[in-house]
């Protein structure tokens, strides 16, 4: 049994300066129980009055052994806790997970599925940016902003929810394809969304862009060098607001991503204000692929008819011998995947998200890795948050938009 | 393998005398633990591998020599290049040179590696434990390590096993 530790100065000593070993600094938590740390984030400050000399952050409170879990289940069963990682973007994380089973079974994904792929993972950016972007607003005072965003990404919900019949927890990205064809009323949902949506960032913009007080909470604040981005493993809109053009769905495209045309926002100023304007952008961009996707979505099978690796449709099994014993086969056993390992990455709303799999010829993968952007990201706060003030910092944290659930596994 | 990985790869089995093995398009390198940082400074510093995506390692358990393996996946933002670095680790008393002097991000991953699988990273400049409460026992991601649930509590046996459970009581 775990007994709970008297916590002393002497194991943070090597982190914090000499000032604050005679008292001359204070050590002040923040956190885990803070609305602004936006979740279980326990942040140790060593401060000078108002200004941060120090940031130890420390994580691991949500830490619940996903990677072990996983690792004690058969290949599709282990897919479900891919959506409890990063709960603001779970068909991201189901799709990383699922190319890389994919790629260890080799299993072809027919064209329908790939769309229907693409246009949920964008959704789901765009809702990730969303929750970013009214929370941030929120941590600076701007609490309309909470409300206009979450009322637009309840709309994605709705319409994850029409597909999935889950709001959040979606697991509709299966290996081999998807779950299921989208209904019918996918398209008129989705339409509906592209419509006013273009008019909603607008809205944001006005209220937000050219804000004076957001203006002065913003600009030149966290700077964060190119340099020392690359060095931490800092990716995704963080990176590309530090003038680093690097985006997987452009340097690597995966599941079509190439027939889009979309741009690929990049600044070089590396502030909070610089990684504000990226997601605003990304914003727009998400919907153009969306949009292009939805127009050219091809007919045809939704999931790949490789019956060793991926179950039959409900139709065939009361029809077909073979189909009943590869369906009772898949859900009791599992499929054997090969004993090597795959390393998978994708791009998600917070930067390069990748499964790292490890079979060992068995159903249960042998190891099971998950490269999530959050915890590199944070890893870089104490480098921006020096000499800045407290309030700048909580600024900063939700600049780089982290989510626990990431963070920890 | 990509063409131009070709000489990259070459360079490391003469200089170095990694093994190369190749899977589905994925370039893998193992070399010798001693050599790692060296490895790694020549593939940062000669061919732009700027980025360390990730860290991690594998428990090969009951495999004793080597036990584990320690995976260095690195991205080329320059020439969109990977290549994964692996190196084997023996069982008892596992030891590998830090890389936090090359790659800054290697610090908390490394530290989630001697986490989760016990593996120690000599030089290291915060060797603490980051995602386990500080005074826990083992390390979880080993296959030795039992994956643990929850015992069933019911009328009949409630207050004798909430006595084992390791929250706080008054």
């Amino acid at each position: 049994m775990t007994q709970i530790e008297e916590v002393t100065i002497d194991q943070y000593k090597h982190l914090v300066s000499e000032r604050a070993l005679t008292g001359e600094t204070m050590l002040l938590n923040m956190g885990p129980q803070h609305p602004s740390t936006h979740g279980v984030l326990r942040l140790l400050l060593e401060l000078d009055g108002e200004v941060v000399i120090n940031c130890i952050p420390d994580i691991g409170f949500l830490h619940t052994g996903v990677e072990k879990n996983m690792e004690a289940k058969t290949y599709q069963k282990a897919e479900v806790m891919t959506d409890r990682l990063d709960y603001m973007n779970t068909m991201g994380n189901n799709l990383s997970y699922v190319m890389a089973v994919e790629k260890l079974i080799d299993v072809d994904v027919p064209p329908r599925a790939q769309a229907l792929r693409v246009i949920l993972v964008e959704l789901q950016r765009i809702a990730s940016h969303l929750v970013w972007l009214g929370t941030s607003g929120l941590d600076l005072a701007a609490m309309s902003m909470f409300l206009f965003c979450f009322r637009e990404r309840e709309q994605i919900l709705d319409i994850f929810e029409l597909v999935s019949g889950q709001r959040m927890m979606t697991t509709y990205i299966r290996p081999g394809g998807v779950w299921r064809d989208v209904p019918v009323e996918f398209e008129k949902a989705v339409r509906d969304f592209i419509k006013i949506f273009p008019k909603r960032i607008d809205e944001y913009e006005k209220l937000l862009t050219k804000n004076p007080l957001f203006i002065d909470r913003m600009v030149d604040i966290g700077h964060l060098s190119k340099e020392t981005a690359l060095s931490y493993g800092v990716t995704g809109p963080s990176l590309r607001a530090s003038g680093v053009n690097w985006d997987l769905r452009k340097a690597r495209p995966y599941m079509g991503y190439e027939q889009y045309d979309f741009n690929v926002p990049v600044l070089s100023e590396g502030d909070t204000y610089a990684r504000y304007l990226v997601r605003i952008q990304e914003l727009r961009e998400s919907l153009k692929i969306v949009e292009q996707a939805l127009n050219k979505l091809p007919m045809g099978p939704v999931r790949s008819d490789n019956r060793k690796f991926v179950p039959p449709p409900r139709s065939e099994i009361g029809v077909s011998m073979e189909s009943l014993i590869h369906h009772f086969k898949l859900w009791t056993e599992g499929f054997n995947a090969p004993q090597a390992s795959i390393y998978c990455a994708i791009e998600s709303p917070r930067g390069e998200m990748a499964a790292y799999l490890e079979g060992d010829g068995g159903p249960k993968p042998m190891r099971v890795h998950l490269r999530t952007p959050s915890f590199d990201n944070l890893a870089v706060l104490p480098e921006m948050v020096k000499g800045h003030l407290v309030a700048d910092l909580v600024a900063i944290l939700s600049s780089i938009d982290i989510v626990l659930g990431d963070i920890d596994r | 393998m990509d063409k131009s990985l070709e000489p990259i790869v070459k360079q490391l089995q003469e200089k170095f005398g990694a093994t190369y093995e190749e899977f589905r398009g994925e370039a893998h390198c193992l070399v010798k633990p001693e050599q790692i940082i060296d490895v790694l400074a020549a593939l940062r510093d000669g061919h732009q591998f700027e980025l360390l995506s990730a860290q991690t390692a594998v428990d090969y358990y009951p495999q004793t020599s080597p036990r584990f393996h320690v995976i260095y996946q690195l991205t080329s933002l320059a020439h969109n290049l990977s290549v994964q670095v692996r190196v084997p680790v023996n069982g008892d008393q596992p030891k590998i040179p830090t890389a936090t002097r090359l790659y800054q991000s290697a610090n908390w991953r490394e530290r989630e590696i001697f986490d989760m699988f016990g593996i120690e990273f000599e030089g290291h400049p915060d060797p603490r434990r980051i995602l386990m409460p500080d005074g826990s026992e083992g390390h979880p991601l080993r296959k030795d390590f039992p994956l643990g649930y929850e015992e069933p509590q019911f009328s009949f046996n409630f207050d004798e096993i909430d006595l084992r459970k390791p929250y706080a009581k008054e």
